[in-house]
């Protein structure tokens, strides 16, 4: 089943055409609407005209977060505000998160590519479709929810929260999709299991799983638990509706009429073949409001060129093993360290020691801050850590999103040497 | 989808000294009615007589069908299928409206085509009355709108796989000009015609295109289906004339 085999199944040479086309019409305006573009092509000596070919982009210089987070917040559209009818937001590298904005255009076919990435996950008009994603800033959430509506499904906004809720409204609303992160999935087969409901009560039949990397042992472990045919989808807070899996599952047709990607060497940005591991580079094609050109995307990945048995000639990626840089991704929220260190140190503590520990407690993230003890605590009274901790804790919930335990731990107990923050103890 | 009857890629066209079209990358569908919008002197009119032939491109490829028509000579191109409606119109004053139209037929040599040339010309008659009423009148004495038929007609009399149509509707009255854009439908509608279409009025162009570009100073700067465009601000503000802040 294809969405839109027009564009999905289309000729190879008039896709790259196609691609070409409105490449240089993005190029044409970001040179004329962006300032960061128009500097720094001058700069570089860039003329959108040069670019002739699909292979002139290797010529173009790279936008990276922390242009982004420089040019916060709206430093990088395109277009007037007034033009702008949606902003989400994405997380930077430290402290600011920074702002998308979407013209009606960019929400009409950000859904148009929602109802693909569906489509090929084995969505019909005939599903009702709970997303178990937040409805929020930082989500996907609106993408998929408008994408199934467009498709005609019945769509379930559950958002997040009580798994016990979700498998509830599951059973009474007879939920034959399901939409969230792969965690969470796996949470909600745990949950079935402790109310000892079995996965044949349920009408369940797909889920398509994304903003959090998982395996192929998770997404058989999932299959099996719920009864249902997983893909993987993916896509950034930057930029959405990038690519997701057909039902083959070897791989996420990326839609290329929209995106141009490239794979390049982390070090030295120089563009790999297909075929070659590395971070994955994408130009928009059709952004009105928030487009960008050669984005370092920061997730490794390789290019697969040969044909899918499905049909569609899109090329597809690998599904992300990992990244590039220290992001780390909490309950499919993208969280830098140097914003966590950001947060700490902005609570007024001085000088502090502490680790990012992080463990899977059943299928779910849990992310611990082991703070050390400045040696001041000592002589205060517990009242008054008390309320540090908590503020810390109150500050990390509401600038990153993500809920964080903070523990006190002993002066001079946590090792300084570089590298040793973060100590991730999830099993990937 | 259908196949791609025109593509356009990386043309650029001097006028002198002018840099007319700059890397102008484009594509046309069989069947599709296709807009160039764009203000004055952006490349609009230069751009369909380059692919006519009037005028060479300095760099850049343009392909019909398999054909390469960069090298062609206009006479080749309206032989391999292309037809021309100039701005203005420009029909031949003191001929009759039929010898205009004949002289469209002018490929096909009269002796041996009489009758695919006096059906073609009963089919124009069906689709534009007004011009058989006329059929014996000087082209000259003929009102605006009834010209732009009779210079659409005479393109059509050609045969034309694809006709280029620049501003069908400058000067005319809204109410004409509603009315040729719903023969530009027909033609497509009924005989499978593909149309790309300059036009200054973007909006009435857009409401029968299914796709277009939008051009300034010689560059494609956005594209995309004649929905999206009508509902772009930036396309709206410069073209359609809609104040936003009203």
């Amino acid at each position: 089943m294809y969405w839109q085999s027009e564009y999905e199944c289309m000729e190879r040479g008039e896709l790259e055409l196609l691609q070409l086309e409105r490449l240089q019409a993005t190029l044409n305006r970001v040179a004329r609407n962006v300032p960061l573009y128009r500097k720094r092509f001058a700069e570089l000596g860039i003329d959108p005209y040069d670019v002739q070919s699909l292979e002139d982009v290797k010529r173009l210089p790279f936008t990276t977060k922390e242009d982004l987070r420089q040019n916060y917040p709206y430093g990088l559209f395109a277009v007037p505000l007034r033009d702008v009818v949606r902003m989400q937001a994405s997380t930077g590298t430290t402290g600011k998160p920074t702002v998308v904005g979407y013209t009606s255009g960019d929400v009409r076919r950000w859904s148009e590519l929602a109802a693909r990435i569906l489509t090929a996950g084995g969505v019909t008009k005939d599903d009702a479709v709970q997303i178990a994603f937040n409805y929020g800033l930082f989500t996907g959430a609106f993408g998929v929810h408008s994408g199934a509506e467009l498709i005609g499904a019945s769509v379930i906004p559950s958002s997040g929260g009580d798994p016990r809720r979700q498998i509830s409204i599951m059973q009474d609303y007879r939920t034959t999709a399901l939409i969230c992160t792969p965690s969470y999935a796996l949470h909600l087969a745990d949950t079935l299991d402790e109310l000892n409901i079995n996965k044949t009560a349920l009408s369940l039949r797909f889920g398509l799983f994304g903003s959090e990397p998982w395996t192929e042992e998770t997404r058989r472990e999932i299959e099996d638990r719920l009864g249902i045919q997983a893909t993987d989808n993916y896509g950034l807070s930057e930029i959405t509706g990038v690519a997701g899996e057909c039902l083959e599952r070897v791989g996420l047709h990326i839609n290329e009429d929209h995106f141009l990607a490239e794979i390049v060497d982390p070090q030295t940005g120089e563009v790999l073949p297909a075929g070659v591991k590395g971070e994955l580079v994408l130009t928009t094609l059709t952004k009105e409001a928030f487009p960008l050109i050669r984005f370092r995307t920061g997730d490794l990945t390789t290019l697969i060129d040969a044909p899918c048995a499905c049909g569609r000639t899109l090329k597809r990626m690998t599904r992300i093993p990992g990244r590039s840089d220290d992001m780390l991704i909490i309950h499919g929220v993208n969280v830098f360290p140097a914003q966590i260190e950001a947060v700490i140190s902005g609570t007024g503590l001085t000088d502090p020691h502490y680790q990012i520990v992080l463990d899977r407690v059943g299928h779910m993230d849990l992310a611990t801050i082991m703070l050390e003890a400045p040696e001041s605590f000592c002589t205060d009274s517990i009242k008054q850590s008390q309320r540090i901790l908590e503020n810390v804790r109150i500050r990390l919930q509401t600038e990153l999103g993500v809920a964080f335990e903070v523990r006190l731990v002993e002066p001079r107990t946590i090792a300084r040497e570089d590298g040793g923050r973060v100590n991730d103890r999830r099993k990937m | 989808m259908q196949p791609t009857l025109l593509s356009l890629k990386n043309m650029d066209v001097f006028y002198g000294r002018i840099h007319a079209v700059r890397r102008a990358t484009l594509h046309v569908r069989q069947g599709e009615i296709v807009a160039l919008i764009g203000g004055n002197g952006a490349g609009k009119t230069t751009m369909l007589c380059t692919i006519s032939g009037l005028i060479r491109p300095g760099q850049g490829s343009i392909m019909f069908g398999d054909d390469d028509l960069v090298q062609r000579s206009p006479e080749q191109i309206v032989r391999a299928g292309i037809s021309h409606v100039p701005e203005g119109r420009l029909v031949f004053s003191p001929l009759s409206v039929e010898d205009n139209l004949r002289l469209g037929a002018y490929t096909r040599p009269r002796f041996r085509h009489r009758a695919s040339i006096a059906e073609d010309l009963e089919t124009m008659y069906s689709m534009f009355p007004v011009l058989r009423e006329r059929r014996a009148q000087a082209a000259g004495t003929l009102s605006g709108g009834e010209q732009q038929m009779l210079s659409i007609g005479r393109a059509l009399m050609a045969r034309p796989r694809l006709l280029l149509l620049d501003e069908p509707a400058m000067g005319l009255a809204p109410l004409v000009v509603r009315d040729i854009f719903r023969h530009i439908v027909e033609l497509r509608d009924r005989f499978g015609l593909t149309v790309l279409l300059v036009e200054q009025n973007a909006r009435s162009a857009l409401k029968i295109a299914d796709r277009g570009y939008v051009l300034e100073n010689g560059r494609v700067i956005l594209q995309g289906t004649a929905d999206e465009l009508l509902a772009n601000r930036d396309v709206q503000r410069a073209y359609l004339g809609r104040e936003l802040d009203a």
